[in-house]
């Protein structure tokens, strides 16, 4: 190649994935198929009662099991502390009740762990398990949040009065009660964003190691932010250095948020292992990872909105119970207030908005961030009510929506909630080709054809804003939004002696492809070869710190750190290039993978040729060190807004209630596109959880805290045939936010989309009278909508 | 205990296990073969499919013993002689796959699906695999993928 070719920029191209080789052929690694020399096994014994005293634990039984070498009970445990409660809802006191490793006293949940076996082999473990006797005094469970706080209701735990964990609210009561008092239309509807279980297809687990010589740990762990993990289980759960614990997350199976948070088999795990000094591994199966492991949603809200009978919207008043379970989980505090609460009003101009939340404990497993993490919840919630106010005034709810958007011309946008400024937006061009992709005014035209004939045709369109890449740390953080320590991103770019580049991230991939994405990235920006750049990750020895992956933040905020880094590379590139080749360094061009004097393109230093110079040493301008290696930390100045229109059409079978999702178009703007094919991948993925939790999905519990649908036997994770092909578009208006102009994907897909459907659903039942429908809409609950007409 | 013989990717291996043993087990942790992997207790998900005399069935609720004798594929026999099959191209080339989990199953039971109905519709291939979970793509990709490989498996067929 001589230095005139320009090397083809492969940002924007649809590569496929460099992750995929070792995982198609079976040879990747999760956490179950690591095995050290001399590994113990753990299996708990868990609660049957959702709500019970411990008064007695006899494991004399089970010790004596062959092969079983020891049983430990939570008492043991008391020299280590409580998991931490990492992000409480900011600006107001939370009662934070957080799990021990292992329960003492009393357990607040189906499933909560109170005593573990450990064994040669998982087998033998689990044999001895049932050997342990509990002397249980069962006491009354309470599941339902907003009952929860209801006088006489069943108390969890004495630190928090009435269950109750915080009090929080957002926006202006003075302005919404204004608005309402003036408003010509007003509608209210009680909302309920039922509990979801994440299901990552590989359950959770831990496997210890604790070196007696040296008094360090190692750690693997099935997490998305292992650095974090490092700094909780040392600093708040042993209180020992944080340099004597390494954390390795291997591949993951999927996280979906469930595995965001500081768990207590981590902490029993490396509990264990220095007890025994052996090396000791708990892998949950998938009824335990039901019962005990995250869930996400659970909202019980009081909706209103009001407005002019044009369409105008002036008003919104929320009031939410906010499910947090049994004990208050990693990041719980956050999820139900600053990300939701604080984007109640969506894409839309809203004058007084005010939303009040309560978080409460009951009986069930813990309730924290799962995909989209409040964004589907406030998304959802706006969505049906602006539909249900099109409904109320017999106006199309499109052109309600086009009358409030927020427009291009108002960004940087406050939305009076105490959110940063939306960053971006354009909002009418991403609804205008969602709206021609599904044909909409040829739809409205069938659809009244085909209520002739008695056939219900529904369309539903959703609107939606989220927040990714949340930062700054000095708005998030302790003073701001509760969160209790920063959201950057640190990246560490190396060139190796070859030429050859390693890139260390804090970003921890479980299916995002950011190894491919980051590695496009590093290939344009330093103008080598696709194949030359490495990307590593998931192990606390590699780079310095890392927050890991969760809320769409890798590429907006892990990527940007890795843009960072290359950006000082190439000033010392340059400054290299321009000693190498005797000029002054202002003169010289860096590009496409080679240094130069402008206009002099001919005489360049390949990046091959400046990085070995850097390597070797021999000569180096006065002052520089040799080596090319650059680590930055990058704090963004704000979150950065996706956004975009999902439309679906569905038809109901009247005679059944069955909903069939018939088209499914969505048309997303996530700024800047880096790699199309791992962007709609995101997007797939994301879409068939709203749809889910639509159409099909729902964590049940009985009234005793019995969790009803506790195998994937009884909840109803779609299957391929129980999802439609999905037609995607997609705007791009970049992010200011960022040098990359990127926003997010990986969670748009799941919040634009459950309200889609049940518009479509709704607006197909408009004929019987249907107003709402609680999701899943499940052909019983479609039946009887129908039938109380 | 009971010693059985089974014929794993090509390799036989006789060995001990407990009449209880799974062979999810018996496969990831006596013959460290951990591409076949476990994702619920209920039969459900289908992370464990293996073909065991050229069929696909779930080794999470298949005991070891019931295989004496059997021949077995799993996702680490299943390119030749350093070629990948149709399906784990399909599912590279057309993003199949995400956290890759679910995928050596996915692929194995695919391989089944295209034995029996080597030119499927994309229904046929949704309702096709309906004993396997992804919680990742949204099937879109994984369609694609299979779709990828009928053809190439057929193209090559008709040459």
């Amino acid at each position: 190649m001589t230095a005139t070719e320009v090397k083809e920029r492969i940002v924007g191209r649809a590569l496929k994935r460099r992750e995929d080789p070792k995982l198609i052929q079976g040879q990747g690694q999760y956490l179950d198929d690591i095995k050290l020399q001399g590994m113990l096994h753990i299996a708990l014994v868990r609660s049957p009662h959702a709500h019970a005293n411990i008064k007695q634990i006899d494991i004399s039984r089970a010790l004596a099991h062959p092969g079983v070498v020891a049983v430990f009970t939570g008492a043991e445990m008391l020299d280590i502390n409580p998991l931490p409660a990492a992000w409480q809802a900011g600006g107001v006191k939370n009662n934070a009740v957080t799990p021990r490793a292992l329960a003492v006293g009393k357990v607040t949940m189906v499933g909560d762990p109170v005593a573990l076996v450990v064994a040669e082999d998982r087998y033998i473990a689990r044999d001895a398990a049932l050997l342990v006797e509990v002397d249980w005094e069962p006491l009354p469970a309470v599941v339902d949040a907003k009952q929860a706080a209801q006088p006489g209701a069943p108390q969890l735990h004495e630190a928090a009065p009435n269950n109750i964990v915080f009090e929080w609210e957002a926006g202006s009561q003075t302005d919404a009660d204004a608005a309402f008092a003036s408003a010509e239309v007003q509608v209210s509807e009680p909302i309920i964003n039922q509990r979801l279980i994440p299901t990552p297809l590989e359950t959770r687990g831990a496997i210890a190691r604790y070196d007696n010589a040296t008094s360090e740990f190692t750690v693997w762990m099935t997490s998305q932010a292992p650095h974090v993990m490092r700094l909780l289980l040392t600093a708040f759960v042993f209180g020992i250095p944080e340099t004597k614990l390494r954390c390795i997350s291997p591949n993951v199976g999927g996280g979906f948020g469930q595995k965001i948070f500081c768990y207590n088999d981590m902490a029993f795990t490396m509990w264990v292992a220095r007890k025994l000094g052996r090396p000791v591994k708990f892998v949950e199966d998938r009824a335990e990872n039901y019962q005990y492991s995250t869930h996400g949603r659970d909202h019980i809200t009081d909706a209103a909105i009001c407005g002019t009978k044009d369409g105008k919207i002036t008003g919104l008043r929320v009031k939410t119970y906010a499910n947090i379970g049994g004990y208050f989980s990693t990041i719980a505090g956050g999820i139900p207030t600053t990300l939701y609460g604080r984007i109640l009003n969506g894409v839309y101009k809203i004058p007084g908005v005010y939303v009040h939340v309560t978080g409460t404990y009951t009986n069930t497993a813990m309730v924290d961030a799962y995909r989209g993490a409040g964004r589907p919840e406030a998304s959802y919630l706006i969505e049906r009510m602006v539909d249900r106010f099109a409904a109320e005034l017999g106006l199309d709810p499109v052109e309600v929506r086009r009358k409030n958007f927020i427009q291009p011309t108002d960004f940087p946008y406050q939305n009076g909630l105490g959110l940063l400024p939306y960053d971006s937006g354009n909002y009418e061009p991403a609804l205008d080709k969602a709206l021609a992709m599904a044909g909409y005014t040829e739809f409205r035209k069938a659809q009244a054809e085909a209520r002739t004939q008695g056939r219900y045709l529904g369309i539903g369109v959703s609107s939606y804003v989220e927040i990714c890449g949340v930062a700054p740390s000095a708005w998030v953080g302790l003073n701001g939004q509760g969160w209790g320590a920063g959201l950057w991103e640190s990246a560490n770019v190396r060139v190796h002696l070859t030429g050859k580049i390693v890139v260390t991230t804090g970003s921890l991939p479980h299916g995002q492809g950011i190894e491919t994405t980051f590695a496009q990235l590093v290939a344009d920006e330093l103008g080598v070869a696709y194949e030359d750049v490495e990307v590593q990750w998931g192990d606390t020895q590699g780079t310095p710190f890392g927050y890991g992956t969760y809320g769409s933040r890798s590429l907006s905020v892990g990527g940007v750190a890795v843009k960072k880094s290359l950006d000082k590379l190439k000033a010392k590139v340059k400054k290299l290039a321009a000693h190498m080749l005797e000029a002054n360094e202002v003169d010289i061009v860096f590009d496409d993978g080679k240094a130069f004097v402008q206009g002099s393109a001919d005489k360049a230093k390949t990046f091959a040729e400046i990085a070995a110079q850097a390597a070797l040493a021999y000569s180096l301008p006065e002052g520089m060190e040799p080596g090319l290696d650059e680590t930055s930390y990058y704090d963004p100045p704000n979150c950065t807004f996706p956004f975009g229109t999902h439309i679906a059409i569905v038809e109901v079978d009247t005679e059944t209630g069955h909903v069939a999702l018939k088209r499914y178009i969505a048309v997303d703007d996530c700024g800047n596109r880096i790699n199309p094919l791992i962007i709609e991948g995101q997007i797939h993925g994301g879409i068939v959880q709203g749809v889910a939790q639509a159409l099909y999905e729902g964590a049940v519990y009985n009234e005793d805290g019995q969790l009803l649908t506790g195998t994937l036997m009884d909840y109803a994770v779609p299957t391929a045939a129980m999802v439609p092909h999905f037609e995607l578009d997609h705007t791009v208006t970049p992010s200011p936010v960022n040098a990359l102009g990127v926003k997010g994907a990986g969670e748009a897909g799941t919040i634009g989309s459950a309200q889609a459907v049940i518009n479509a659903v709704v607006d197909a039942l408009t004929p019987f009278g249907v107003k709402h429908i609680q999701m899943p809409v499940t052909p019983e609950r479609v039946w009887k909508a129908i039938q109380q007409k | 205990m009971t010693t059985i013989t089974v014929t794993v990717n090509g390799t036989p291996y006789t060995r001990t296990v407990e009449p209880r043993t799974l062979l999810v087990h018996f496969l990831r942790e006596q013959l460290n073969l951990t591409g076949t992997h476990i994702g619920c207790d209920t039969s459900q998900c289908g992370a464990c499919v293996v073909h065991i005399n050229g069929e696909s069935v779930k080794s999470c609720t298949t005991l070891a013993i019931q295989c004496d004798g059997a021949t077995i594929t799993t996702i680490e026999g299943l390119a030749q002689n350093g070629q990948l099959h149709p399906l784990q191209e399909g599912f590279w080339e057309k993003h199949g796959l995400q956290c890759g989990f679910c995928t050596p199953g996915m692929i194995m039971a695919a391989a089944d699906l295209l034995q029996q109905n080597p030119d499927p519709t994309d229904d046929e291939i949704r309702h096709g695999l309906e004993g396997n979970l992804c919680r990742c793509t949204g099937y879109e990709n994984i369609v694609r993928a299979v779709r990828y490989a009928a053809d190439k498996i057929n193209t090559v067929a008709a040459d």
